[in-house]
């Protein structure tokens, strides 16, 4: 078993405190509403939540004026984008250490240039399938989420929405085999910036000189001027050592999407 | 990384992309195109749509390795580093939802 069951389990009950609040001068408000607060896993997505936190809205506004497309969230001046983690997002857009993490919610004037619409749940579903075959893609060529039953493909989004790791785990243990023939090809890499789009480029878990890419090497293929010493490298919420090797990162702190997500922050 | 190894920012900003009808999709008459590493899949999906003048209300997916679909927000560069093959990024695209 290459996961150490600790730090896998650690990863999946990591969670921020939220503070939703209404970007109530943008409508017609009956009875300005107290902000909706949430514990988000940091490995689930923001529509998941906003179900609720909508509906509590909503009880303020006059529907007629709002239409449920529109809604959209920002932090800092930053639109956050529905279809990254909720995880990925704090860590790359929260410079401060004050909590709950109070985020507006837009109810009007979506930016289109800066983020894509969420067509409800469905919608989110099918990105985060696309985005695990994506990651197989990489580790092993297609091969094993191809030969997945529509089942298991379902096992795996069923686990992440209703919070349950060993559902969740049965099935994607067989995603995470790393050997003999289902040996990784490539580490599913996403690495961040604030105000950049993430890159993403192949990362082998073992370099030239045959032994395990380390996160500073990953980090160099990335970005070739990347420096360590005005760099925080961070996944989780957690500061990452340089010296990790990338083919642990895959196989204990990747997201459920499979692909490790890094942001690259600085000191 | 491999000096002969081609990536998109050694590539001058540039790659190229090759597209592929799936299905009754129409076919491009023009199949090669050089694109910039900054644009998006959303992009994309919108220069085909437009090129094979397709109705506002019907729909076009574009998948890599016959396998998945990018998000619309992924840029062609990152597609390109990872899945290219022979100095080309192949993409199929299709009316219809073609693989899961």
């Amino acid at each position: 078993m290459p996961q150490d069951y600790d730090v896998t389990r650690q990863v999946w009950e990591g969670k921020v405190p939220v503070e939703f609040v209404l970007a109530a001068h943008e409508c017609t408000i009956i009875d300005a509403p107290k902000p909706y607060y949430a514990m988000l896993p940091r490995i689930s997505y923001f529509p998941l939540a906003l179900e609720r936190a909508y509906k509590y809205f909503m009880s303020a506004v006059d529907e007629s004026e709002v239409n449920k497309d529109d809604v959209w969230l920002e932090y800092d001046g930053y639109p956050l984008k529905w279809h990254y983690p909720v995880g990925v997002l704090f860590d790359l857009h929260k410079t401060d250490d004050v909590l709950p993490w109070q985020i507006t919610v837009h109810l009007k004037k979506f930016p289109e240039d800066d983020i894509i619409r969420c067509a409800g749940r469905d919608a989110l579903e099918s990105m985060f399938m696309q985005s695990l075959k994506e990651a197989d893609q990489l580790k092993h060529r297609g091969e094993i989420v191809n030969t997945m039953q529509k089942r298991d493909h379902k096992q795996l989004w069923n686990g992440l929405v209703n919070d349950r790791f060993d559902q969740f785990w049965l099935v994607n243990k067989k995603l995470m085999e790393n050997s003999g023939s289902n040996t990784f090809h490539f580490v599913p890499m996403r690495l961040y910036k604030t105000d950049k789009p993430y890159r993403q480029v192949l990362v082998k878990p073992m370099n030239e000189a045959a032994e395990r890419t380390t996160l500073a090497e990953a980090c160099r293929i990335f970005d070739p001027d990347f420096d360590s010493s005005s760099s925080r490298v961070v996944s989780h919420g957690v500061e990452v050592p340089l010296d990790t090797p990338v083919i642990w990162l895959a196989e204990n702190l990747a997201y459920p999407d499979n692909f490790v997500h890094i942001s690259i922050l600085s000191s | 990384r491999r000096p002969s190894v081609p990536t998109a920012a050694a590539s001058g900003g540039k790659i190229e992309v090759l597209l592929k009808p799936v299905g009754d999709a129409p076919i491009m008459k023009q199949k090669k195109w050089s694109v910039e590493t900054n644009k998006s899949v959303a992009w994309i999906i919108a220069f085909v749509r437009k090129y094979i003048k397709m109705n506002v209300s019907d729909s076009l997916f574009i998948y890599v390795n016959q396998c998945f679909a990018p998000s619309p927000d992924q840029s062609l560069g990152n597609l390109f580093d990872c899945f290219a093959s022979d100095g080309k990024l192949v993409l199929h695209y299709s009316t219809t939802q073609a693989w899961g």
